[in-house]
């Protein structure tokens, strides 16, 4: 079977292509990327603020049973597009994997499938590197909550 | 020694995933990782003591603690973590699709 999901790293190079294709028409695709309690669902993180315009900007959290602080990101928005694109930086507080640009675009492909491409730009080969190698880490577990689970034994 | 294959055998234990990703995000003694987890104390420093052994964690010398670093230079390809990490985005992906068949618009 053909992989929906597909990632492409070259050696040496402090970027990332990721694309997916939906089973979804273009506006919900989209839909899930601007609604802050869809964004919520999918991402399990508090979406705390949200600006879907140009030189907005956007802050997300994931707190333990505690109020324990275990994830905070923050970036800001430099091109928001409907439907098209969004371009924006990412970063992970508190973490040694610096700022990403991340731009993504959006496109249909028939009324009932559509097309996410992710161009993520690191600061370094290193921090890139870094990032697959964590993401390799969380991946392992069957389910972000199950790690989440296991952190919220923690304090 | 084969330290590729110990270093995916280390990983493999979920107690020693969350203390990697603990340390990942901030350098801690051997105490506070242990206040994190309900484990015994003896527990925890067995598979820190796996982690060091394998070089995902390093130790070192702040004042008179010891803090525990996360060495991510030991997973030197990185070519053979771009499968997992392929994986971890196809299940989020997966997740956002399934949420949204199921989404009613807002008309």
């Amino acid at each position: 079977m053909e992989q929906k999901t597909k990632i492409n790293i070259e050696d040496g190079k402090q970027e990332m292509h990721i694309t997916r294709e939906f089973d979804l028409p273009l506006d919900l695709l989209f839909t899930a990327y601007v609604e802050p309690d869809i964004i919520e669902q999918w991402m399990t993180s508090k979406v705390v603020k949200l600006e879907n315009k140009k030189h907005g900007s956007y802050q997300l959290q994931k707190k333990d049973d505690q109020g324990n602080l275990l994830f905070a990101a923050n970036g800001v928005i430099h091109e928001f597009i409907p439907n098209k694109k969004i371009t924006r930086t990412f970063e992970m507080e508190n973490t040694p994997f610096g700022v990403q640009l991340e731009v993504y675009e959006f496109e249909s492909l028939t009324a009932d499938s559509s097309r996410l491409t992710m161009h993520v730009i690191y600061e370094s080969v290193a921090q890139r590197d870094e990032v697959v190698k964590i993401g390799m880490i969380k991946g392992m577990s069957m389910a972000h909550d199950r790690i989440q689970k296991a952190l919220n034994q923690l304090k | 020694m084969n330290l590729r294959r110990d270093v995916f055998q280390a990983i493999a234990d979920p107690t020693r995933r969350a203390i990697l990703l603990l340390v990942a995000s901030h350098a801690m003694t051997a105490g506070a990782i242990a206040a994190n987890f309900d484990t015994a104390r003896p527990t925890v420093s067995k598979h820190l003591a796996i982690l060091i052994e394998c070089e995902l964690l390093e130790q070192r010398q702040t004042g008179r603690e010891i803090y525990y670093h996360f060495n991510p230079n030991k997973m030197k390809e990185v070519a053979e973590f771009i499968e997992p990490f392929r994986k971890m985005w196809d299940d989020r992906f997966n997740k956002l699709e399934n949420i949204m068949k199921n989404y009613k618009p807002k008309k």
